[in-house]
């Protein structure tokens, strides 16, 4: 298990628990629980709350239909059953299957492309109102000093950076939203890759990223 | 025995011997409130139904996944319920994380299993004990009524009153983690 220090707010739980995250957070998030024990029982906390609510939905006057529902059970499952992936040997790899599985890979599968400053980025596909990205920084090498306007989760899969704020290694997730701005700086040693979800375009202080910020989509 | 072991014996059924008529007692318990809990987050009467058919049909296909010893079975429809949403609401993938490997299986303990069953009965008591207002919030959180940044917006959220019963439900989900 990774050692990890920075974990998920009880908000971000409470809302993938509820199944209301856009698609590209709850990657974020799925993937961190994987890597985590501790917020993957704080999600089964969340979710008894959810079937407690489910419990309260009571309404006399609700019917559904039970011989329809014995026809579709006859016609076999409607989706393949699949049972849900299992957590590989945790050092073999770089990412947990969740992730895996947006990538069609590991590491190596990952096609970068260059943002520029030595920074690497790979766009994955989802749908909503979110976006959530790979980010290859060089040991050592900065992301540009930026504000947000909306939320930004950023989980680590190898390496470390540092910002402002702390330090963050494999497994530790940073929550940033509008009232933050941080210059994250990769650790000298290894390279930090990190899977990064935003709601809205990030802000760059500098002048050169702003004007380059329309090619990059960050 | 009480209600909840009783789902999870009919549960157990299902997946063992095909029985009809314990999915007819779970159909009458938990149909109508995944009707109603869909409802309550947006679909209309016709799509509630429809997805209510298959969350029914899913717990029946899906009755060997179903673990007593780490949800309620009210807990485990919910999240059946919770996904099939945001596949026929929103149209969305829901990544979910990796499974624990458990090791060798061992016969659930059954104190165990009648502890976890009852925790979803006893925070839909907390739950129900809430004022208004606040019982209000957590259920338009829960049917996508409130947008994350409202949410985290300290909206006044009442998880601090809940979290008594929050953390005792951690604090079982840990133990059997273990
Ligand atoms: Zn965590
Ligand atoms: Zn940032």
């Amino acid at each position: 298990m990774d050692n990890i220090n920075h974990h998920l707010t009880d908000q971000l739980l409470l809302s993938y628990a509820a199944g209301t995250l856009p698609e590209a957070f709850s990657l974020v998030l799925a993937t961190h629980i994987s890597m985590c024990d501790e917020c993957r029982a704080r999600l089964g906390a969340f979710e008894t709350v959810g079937g407690a609510m489910l419990e309260a939905s009571v309404d006399n006057a609700t019917e559904v239909d039970l011989a329809s529902t014995l026809k579709l059970i006859a016609g076999g499952p409607k989706d393949p059953i699949l049972v849900k992936p299992l957590a590989q040997k945790r050092e073999s790899r770089v990412f947990p299957q969740a992730l895996t599985n947006y990538v069609g890979g590991d590491l190596a599968s990952v096609k970068w492309r260059s943002v520029g400053m030595g920074v690497r980025q790979s766009i994955l596909k989802t749908s909503g109102e979110a976006t959530v990205r790979l980010l290859h920084i060089p040991a050592g090498c900065a992301v540009p000093d930026h504000g947000h306007r909306g939320l930004e989760l950023t989980l680590v899969l190898q390496g470390a950076f540092r910002d402002e704020t702390d330090r963050f290694a494999r497994g530790d997730i940073e929550v940033a939203n509008e009232d933050m701005e941080h210059t994250p700086v990769a650790e000298e040693g290894m390279d930090c890759i990190c899977l990064a979800a935003t709601d809205a375009p990030l802000r760059f202080n500098g002048i050169v990223p702003r004007i380059a910020q329309p090619f990059l989509r960050i | 025995m009480t209600e909840e072991t009783r789902w999870v014996m009919m549960v157990g059924y299902i997946r063992d011997n095909q029985d009809q008529k314990a999915f007819a007692e779970l159909f009458g318990h938990f149909a109508p409130r995944v009707k109603s809990f869909l409802m309550k987050s947006g679909a209309d009467a016709g799509m509630a139904e429809e997805c209510a058919q298959e969350v029914m049909a899913t717990l029946w296909h899906k009755a060997h996944l179903f673990d007593p010893t780490r949800a309620s079975v009210a807990t485990w429809v919910f999240t059946i319920a919770r996904n099939k949403r945001i596949d026929m609401l929103r149209k969305q993938r829901r990544p979910e994380p990796d499974e624990l490997t458990w090791g060798p299986e061992a016969e659930p303990d059954a104190a165990e299993v009648v502890e976890i069953q009852q925790e979803s009965v006893r925070l839909a008591a907390a739950l129900a004990e809430l004022p208004e207002k606040q019982r209000d919030l957590v259920q338009k959180a829960f049917f996508g009524d409130l947008s994350h940044s409202e949410i985290a917006e300290e909206t006044g959220l009442p998880l601090g009153t809940i979290k008594s019963r929050i953390r005792l439900a951690l604090e079982r989900l840990r133990h059997a983690m273990k």
